[in-house]
């Protein structure tokens, strides 16, 4: 949530400033107002539709059987670690070492709030490329630090440029947090693009947070991990974890890769506040890491068939909508209906039962589009951008 | 269309024969025409054979369906191996599947019929009178689990929240 729309609030004294400061996100909003009603078809949901795959529940549910039900090492189990460190390495080319480089986390969500605790002073800026997941800038806010939001808007393609991070930067500024493939645009950045981000990130001292939990959607070209650009492996936090790639989002489940003086400063505070990640889940995890690799690409096949006949059918429909590169969702403009993305998010879901989320709760970037979640069956899209399309020539201008 | 492009359809396909060519089009990025092209050949190519409904019977009718998968164990003969029995056995109507087997026994033979006497007959009458025909073991059907890839009387509901992250 962007930084200005923060309402000034009576504090209440038992509460801390820092939570006093942070507005509870958008989506939580849209989901009250989603929620209850009848037969609506969602494009709203940030998961994958497919369920855990059964070899990776079963390896859990063994694992519980054979009695792994103590704590594991706070880092992960080093099989674990290992696993992950085997498939960064021949998946994205880019090695850890299992011992100090790489730790197990409550999902990616829970790496992103130990980097940024980890690392960052109270009054330091970190640089945002928004619009972007919804948490970045409250976890910024909530360790004393400040957000600054960098536009990766339509402008840009969703891209984020060198010029536009280089105007943004200040004394203070610490690190950037970015998310390519992105939620919620749907952008990938190439090579080349991201050397540019590198250069500047070498230039000020920056250190990169890069959140790549939508690495394995990546439909049209190969992924590019950050850390494996130039002199960027030593400043580079990679976080990434299984809820996407492996649907396996309620595991609560991720890891993070990085220089061991900054996992050692993260795994001080996970050892603390929350000891280690769930056992069964890891033992999941390790099964998906092993065997999983033939299920991954038989759903990002399947999201692809779902990316294609979504951007046709909203531009048909009448919503401008770009090829997204990667994750799950589209971005279209509802720029046509003369609505700001908010009204034409609530009317779409009060006269069609259609939900979307607006794309300004992923900051200010998102301003003007609404982000439509393609992990749902094709059955439901065809009927939702049916709906979407009466509803666009219905108020179009 | 690309041979990438050309197995994505089948893909497709295999589990959604009824999709419309224009929404095939649309999963594929390809223009309708070449998506009804790409079909024509691979039905005149013989790689698509049919485009068939998968039906959970037990739903619709209370008329038995009895199905048996029966192992058959036979001579092979000069020449033509196995391919002339199983030529003669494929042609009868109850059978639905004929597959050549490794193993303790050499045809595997799916019947499928009305009646389990039906199916016996068959066995006795058609089936284990031919020549070639050493033995045969009959298996009966009890319950369909999962068929092609599809589970039966499965309720995939969708259990996530409307919105989320
Ligand atoms: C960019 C991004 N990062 C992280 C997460 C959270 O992932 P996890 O379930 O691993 O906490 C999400 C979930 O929507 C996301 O979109």
């Amino acid at each position: 949530m962007s930084q200005n729309t923060v309402q000034p609030k009576t504090k209440n004294k038992r509460l801390s400033r820092a939570v006093s400061n942070i507005e509870p996100s958008g989506i939580r909003r849209f989901f009250d107002l989603a929620a209850n009603m009848e037969d609506c078809i969602s494009l709203g949901v940030g998961e994958p539709d497919f369920v855990t795959p059964w070899n990776v529940r079963e390896a859990s549910m063994a694992a519980l059987e054979q009695g792994y039900t103590s704590y594991t090492s706070n880092a992960g189990m080093f099989e674990l670690r290992t696993a992950i460190s085997e498939y960064m390495l021949d998946r994205f080319d880019v090695g850890y070492d299992p011992e100090e480089e790489v730790i197990v986390t409550v999902g990616a969500s829970e790496a992103i709030d130990l980097a940024v605790r980890a690392t960052i002073d109270p009054g330091d800026e970190v640089l945002v490329a928004t619009p972007a997941f919804v948490s970045y800038e409250p976890l910024v806010t909530l360790s004393g630090a400040v957000p600054v939001p960098v536009a990766a808007d339509a402008s840009t393609d969703f891209k984020l440029t060198k010029e536009r991070l280089e105007a943004a930067i200040t004394d203070r500024s610490r690190a950037i947090i970015l998310s390519f493939p992105n939620n919620p645009t749907g952008a990938v950045m190439n090579d080349v693009e991201l050397q540019a981000i590198a250069e500047v990130a070498e230039a000020h001292d920056l250190l990169v947070f890069s959140d790549e939990i939508y690495a394995e959607l990546s439909y049209d070209t190969e992924h590019t991990a950050f850390s494996t650009l130039e002199h960027m492996r030593d400043r580079t936090v990679l976080i990434s974890g299984f809820s996407k790639a492996f649907a396996m989002t309620g595991w609560r489940l991720g890891f993070v890769c990085a220089p061991p003086d900054i996992t050692q400063a993260m795994l001080k505070i996970h050892q603390y506040s929350l000891m280690c990640a769930p056992t069964q889940a890891q033992h999941g995890a390790l099964e998906a890491l092993r065997n999983g690799r033939g299920i991954v690409e038989k759903m990002t096949n399947s999201y692809r068939a779902r990316r294609n006949y979504i951007v046709h059918a909203l531009n048909e429909a009448g919503l401008s909508c770009r090829f997204p590169g990667g994750s799950f969702y589209a971005f279209p403009s509802v720029e046509v209906t003369g609505m700001d993305d908010e009204t034409f998010a609530e009317q779409l879901l009060k006269e069609e039962k259609v939900a979307v989320v607006p794309g300004s709760v992923f900051g200010k970037g998102g301003e003007g589009h609404v982000r439509c979640s393609y992990a749902t069956s094709m059955d439901a899209l065809q009927i939702a951008t049916a709906r979407i399309e009466a509803f666009v020539h219905r108020h179009a201008q | 269309m690309t041979k990438d492009k050309e197995l994505e359809l089948i893909r497709i396909l295999e589990h959604h024969g009824r999709i419309g060519t224009d929404v095939l089009a649309k999963m594929l990025d390809e223009n309708e025409d070449n998506v009804n092209a790409c079909m024509k050949k691979l039905e005149d190519e013989k790689v698509i054979l049919s485009y068939a409904a998968l039906i959970d019977w037990t739903k619709v009718t209370t008329e038995d369906h009895i199905a048996a998968m029966i192992d058959v164990k036979v001579t092979p003969q000069r020449e033509v191996g196995f391919d002339e029995v199983a030529a003669r056995i494929q042609r009868f109507p109850e059978v639905t599947a004929l597959y050549l087997m490794s193993g303790t026994y050499d045809l595997s033979v799916m019947v499928e019929g009305q009646t389990m006497e039906g199916v016996a007959r068959f066995v006795s009458s058609k089936l284990s009178t031919l020549d070639a025909v050493l033995s045969t073991t009959t298996h009966f059907r009890l319950k369909k689990y999962k068929h092609d890839g599809v589970v039966f009387n499965q309720d995939e509901k969708d259990r996530r929240m409307v919105v989320s992250p």
